[in-house]
């Protein structure tokens, strides 16, 4: 199984690595060189310098063929472009937008884009563990 | 009519003036601080101070009566695609016309059904190409779903291919020739077609692979092709 990671930052980086373990074919995109370092000395994977919004950077990075495309770049509104070209243009079966803001998150996940917002599940898990009183831990 | 303007650089700006002293009622959002500051002074409380992408933003400009025409002008084509989208599809906006600042994103905006675009760049190159004959290119028809352009380009007597056949050439990726006009006549090109001066080559090209071709056909550029002419 192939997968595209589109932005190489902590998260980008961090899904990236997790799919190599599990045996995925993986090729990382990133305007900048400098991201590589953060995949690590031991990075067996693809990676291709330039910006998601570029179709040639895009296919170069075998969008074309993958199963799985991960949109983590630090902009949510080039996610979400990026996302929906992915999506429309290649037909990728799996495509997953990383969405900071939680309005924008829910907008676009309600017409088709599979979209993840880190900022809604900290409110979320927040929110739970006030209400349900768990209490603090102990030091040990 | 009610329009919203996103963005309030140089092109926000001049269109949001125009468009009060057109009397219209509008309302303009820029987030940067400095240059809101500035429109405030000149536009007064017509200018909202925020992230025009910002769902909460849209709605405090009145995104939800909704405007007749919502112009999405940043200096940014995601901004303006996202900005767009939320107008049309999730507060029924009849009209959005967005700003295509970089000409290689046009095709995301087709794609994604943003059908109403200017882009400065490409209509200055248009001119060019109709205003400069040695430009040597000709779009003749912009295929905008699919993505293609029909072009021509007329072979001169110092163009790399001239005295070439066309199957031993390497034309750029995404490009096709498809006849020659020569002597009233027109050929479809086969692979032992030679090229020669005067020729006018019909090609069709994907959307970025027009200036390549003319690269190959044509030579490096104009300038040179001009001190070569001399």
């Amino acid at each position: 199984m192939n997968a595209v990671v589109i932005g190489c930052g902590r998260v980008g980086s961090a899904v990236a690595k997790g799919l190599a373990a599990d045996g995925w074919e993986v090729t990382v995109l990133d305007e900048s060189e400098d991201a590589l370092s953060r995949l690590g000395p031991s990075w067996r994977g693809g990676f291709v310098i330039g910006h998601g919004m570029d179709a040639k950077v895009l296919e170069r990075a075998g969008i074309a063929e993958a199963d799985a495309a991960v949109v983590a770049t630090s902009g949510d509104n080039t996610n979400v472009v990026i996302g929906q070209v992915v999506q429309r243009r290649y037909g990728t079966r799996t495509v997953v937008v990383r969405v900071l803001d939680p309005a924008r998150a829910k907008f676009y996940a309600e017409r088709g884009l599979n979209t993840v917002c880190p900022t809604q599940t900290a409110i979320s898990v927040l929110l739970e563990t006030v209400q349900a009183g768990v209490p603090a831990l102990e030091a040990t | 009519m009610y329009i919203i303007v996103a963005g309030g650089g140089k092109v926000g700006a001049n269109v949001t003036r125009s468009l009060v002293e057109m009397g219209h009622e509008l309302t303009m959002i820029e987030q940067r601080p400095d240059r809101f500051a500035r429109l405030e002074e000149e536009f007064g409380p017509v200018v909202l101070r925020g992230d025009a992408t910002e769902i909460s933003v849209l709605e405090r400009a009145g995104i939800a009566r909704p405007p007749e025409l919502l112009l999405a002008l940043t200096g940014d084509d995601e901004d303006n695609l996202v900005i767009s989208q939320i107008g049309k599809e999730g507060y029924g906006v009849p009209k959005a016309i967005a700003r295509v600042n970089d000409p290689r994103n046009q095709a995301h905006f087709d794609l994604l059904g943003i059908k109403q675009t200017v882009c400065a760049t490409t209509n200055i190159l248009g001119l060019v190409e109709h205003e400069v004959p040695e430009h040597g290119l000709v779009r003749l028809l912009k295929l905008g779903e699919e993505g293609l352009e029909i072009v021509e380009v007329q072979i001169e007597s110092n163009s790399p291919v001239a005295g070439s056949r066309v199957g031993g050439l390497s034309l750029p990726e995404g490009s096709r020739l498809i006849s020659v006009f020569r002597h009233g006549r027109t050929e479809l090109v086969e692979p032992g077609t030679v090229m020669r001066p005067g020729d006018q080559v019909l090609a069709v090209v994907s959307d970025d692979s027009a200036l390549a071709l003319r690269k190959a056909l044509l030579g490096s550029s104009r300038e040179e092709a001009g001190q070569r002419r001399q």
